[in-house]
């Protein structure tokens, strides 16, 4: 398998979508999404607000298809993700993560972390090569291919976890607080990169944030309290 | 290749728990490979002594001993004049001891037996042999342990014998044994007429089906088994080769008890990073073919190792005289390749917990707690 398979443009298309999701933990006792509805439109970038334990990250999770809700339901690009869809190809074509800890291998090389999707995908490994050169070249990480990741600095960890989560070439990234265990200016130049990686790929951007700053650079600026997403205001 | 790399890392991870499951792998390998070869090497030479120069051998039907077996005088001088026995040698089997030995395996032949004619006399002279009643001839090691030379009279049980010559044999039974005149041997064992087997030589191989068939119709008491046959289906070989095989077993059950631990501890320690790969699009199967291949290589290295350790304290074996005939270094490509399978096998039984556990991990669950 490779990325020779011609990609469906989703821009304009509806990609993502919650109809009236609702989810709790400890046996019902934590109620954390209750009737959430969410759209989000192919290209777009949407940022969820919201404090701690409002369910940013668990919307994100069940987008993801890493869990699935309680009630309601959660559609990519219409196909509704449950437990009887195919949740290996959601994770390894659909979707990509990036979360506020890089969560990288460190024992593995930069590559051998960024190659592990496509590994999983079963994807040629010469493409795979040239897809990683090709984004390694784009975040500025070429000359730490071959670095081991504790030798890398935050900034390029992160980075490095961008590349991982677009080397499949997903139509959707899922980033959970993707900047928030960085230093001010090296968030605004891990949330440059993604801005721009996430425009000229085409990707539809859902990042969960406490960043207003941000998060208003977003096409949309969602917020979430109560359990429920409400819409803030729309970026320029 | 990253998958391999993903397995490697792993194991690199923590070196010394590897190596311990390595070691633990390969010891019981290398038990497993000392015991069933010696073990095979004894079967080999007491298969030996039986088919010194003979086909068929002749015993006494259900003894679960050739040394308990009867086969009376009548038989064998019957079975002696069938056309098709070129000739029949009686062996009266015996254990006897001397002052620091308690057990000698002593053989009741003729002058005419094959052990006898094609064994190199080192001292004395072969035609003596059975002129009178009190002689015996000495395996080399045997004398060596006795400290009898020719001519000597030495204390074995309740009689003293005179040594008429000192054989060389390649079986370490033979070379650590007591030849005796058959009459001698049956008086000493209180077995008067009779012999345990009688080693049958046939002048056509392919005679043996129909003279199989005439022992069975003649003598029901008696069974006639070719050499092949016989070590195959002799209870007691049997009960050695299982010995062998449960003793080398219970070392790769502890080994492989070691991979467990070794693989779990492995899990444990790392369900964030499996978490990781499930996010990363790894199926449940590719996971728990990254553990299975952990403990493929941890068992593999330890197979390798075995028989390297196993090879090496078998040449070391080699050379100790008590041992003489017992170890044959040659490694057996089929001892080789059950052993490398035995190796696996418990490798991957070892994580079948740690895979199933590997496979249960939510991502969701294990990426939540930082």
């Amino acid at each position: 398998m490779n990325f020779s398979s011609p990609q469906v443009s989703t821009r304009g298309r509806i990609v993502l979508q919650a109809e009236d999701v609702w989810k709790s933990y400890d046996d019902g006792s934590i109620a954390v999404l209750k009737g959430v509805h969410f759209e989000a439109i192919g290209g777009h970038t949407v940022a969820l607000c919201g404090p701690s334990g409002c369910g940013k990250s668990t919307l994100l999770h069940l987008f993801g298809g890493l869990d699935s809700p309680d009630r309601g339901r959660v559609c990519v690009n219409g196909a509704e993700i449950n437990r009887h869809s195919n949740l290996l190809r959601l994770l390894r074509h659909e979707v990509g993560f990036v979360f506020q800890l890089h969560n990288l291998i460190p024992d593995l090389t930069l590559e051998e972390n960024c190659l592990i999707p496509t590994v999983a995908a079963g994807i040629d490994r010469r493409a795979a090569q040239a897809r990683l050169r090709q984004l390694a070249d784009r975040t500025g990480l070429s000359h730490r291919l071959g670095h081991r990741i504790q030798k890398l600095s935050g900034g390029e960890r992160q980075r490095t976890a961008l590349c991982r989560a677009l080397m499949n070439k997903p139509k959707i990234l899922l980033a959970d607080e993707p900047t928030g265990s960085l230093d001010e200016g090296t968030s605004a130049q891990v949330f440059n990169l993604l801005l721009d990686l996430v425009a000229t790929e085409g990707v539809t951007l859902v990042m969960a944030t406490h960043d207003r700053s941000l998060a208003e650079r977003c096409d949309r600026l969602l917020e979430m309290h109560d359990g429920r997403v409400h819409e803030s205001a729309y970026a320029q | 290749m990253i998958f391999l790399t993903l397995i490697m890392t792993n194991l690199r991870r923590h070196r010394i728990r590897s190596l311990i499951s390595v070691a633990g792998i390969a010891f019981s390998v290398a038990a497993m490979l000392t015991v069933v070869t010696i073990l095979q090497g004894a079967i080999g030479m007491f298969s030996g002594i039986l088919s010194s120069d003979s086909e068929i051998i002749v015993f006494e039907r259900n003894v679960s001993d050739l040394f308990f077996s009867n086969v009376p005088a009548a038989a064998l001088d019957e079975i002696a004049g069938w056309p098709m026995v070129l000739h029949a040698d009686p062996v009266l089997f015996g254990i006897v001891s001397s002052a620091d030995h308690p057990i000698i395996t002593c053989f009741g032949v003729t002058a005419a037996d094959a052990r006898i004619r094609n064994a190199t006399w080192v001292q004395g002279d072969r035609l003596t042999f059975a002129q009178h009643a009190d002689d015996v001839a000495l395996g080399e090691r045997a004398a060596e342990f006795l400290g009898a030379k020719l001519d000597d009279h030495v204390p074995i049980g309740h009689g003293v014998f005179h040594v008429i010559g000192i054989l060389k044999t390649s079986n370490g039974f033979e070379d650590g044994g007591v030849f005796m005149p058959l009459s001698s041997a049956q008086g000493f064992f209180h077995k008067e007429a009779t012999s345990s087997v009688i080693t049958i030589k046939l002048r056509n191989k392919e005679d043996a089906g129909s003279f199989k068939t005439m022992v069975k119709e003649k003598f029901p008491n008696l069974v006639g088994l070719e050499d092949a046959e016989f070590t195959r289906s002799y209870s007691q070989f049997k009960i050695l080769k299982a010995t062998a095989w449960a003793v080398g077993g219970c070392g790769l059950v502890l080994g492989g008890l070691g991979v467990a631990n070794t693989m779990i501890m492995s899990v444990f320690t790392r369900i964030r990073e499996i978490a990781i790969l499930r996010v990363n699009g790894f199926s449940h199967l590719q996971v728990a073919a990254m553990i299975f291949g952990e403990s493929a290589v941890v068992s593999l290295m330890g197979a390798v190792f075995g028989l390297l350790t196993g090879t090496c304290l078998l040449l070391i074996l080699k050379q100790v005289p008590a041992l003489h005939g017992y170890v044959d270094v040659s490694l057996h490509p089929i001892v080789m390749m059950i052993v490398i399978v035995l190796a696996l096998a418990t490798g991957i039984a070892g994580a079948l917990y740690p895979a199933a556990y590997a496979m249960r991990i939510r991502a969701v669950e294990a990426l939540r707690f930082e």
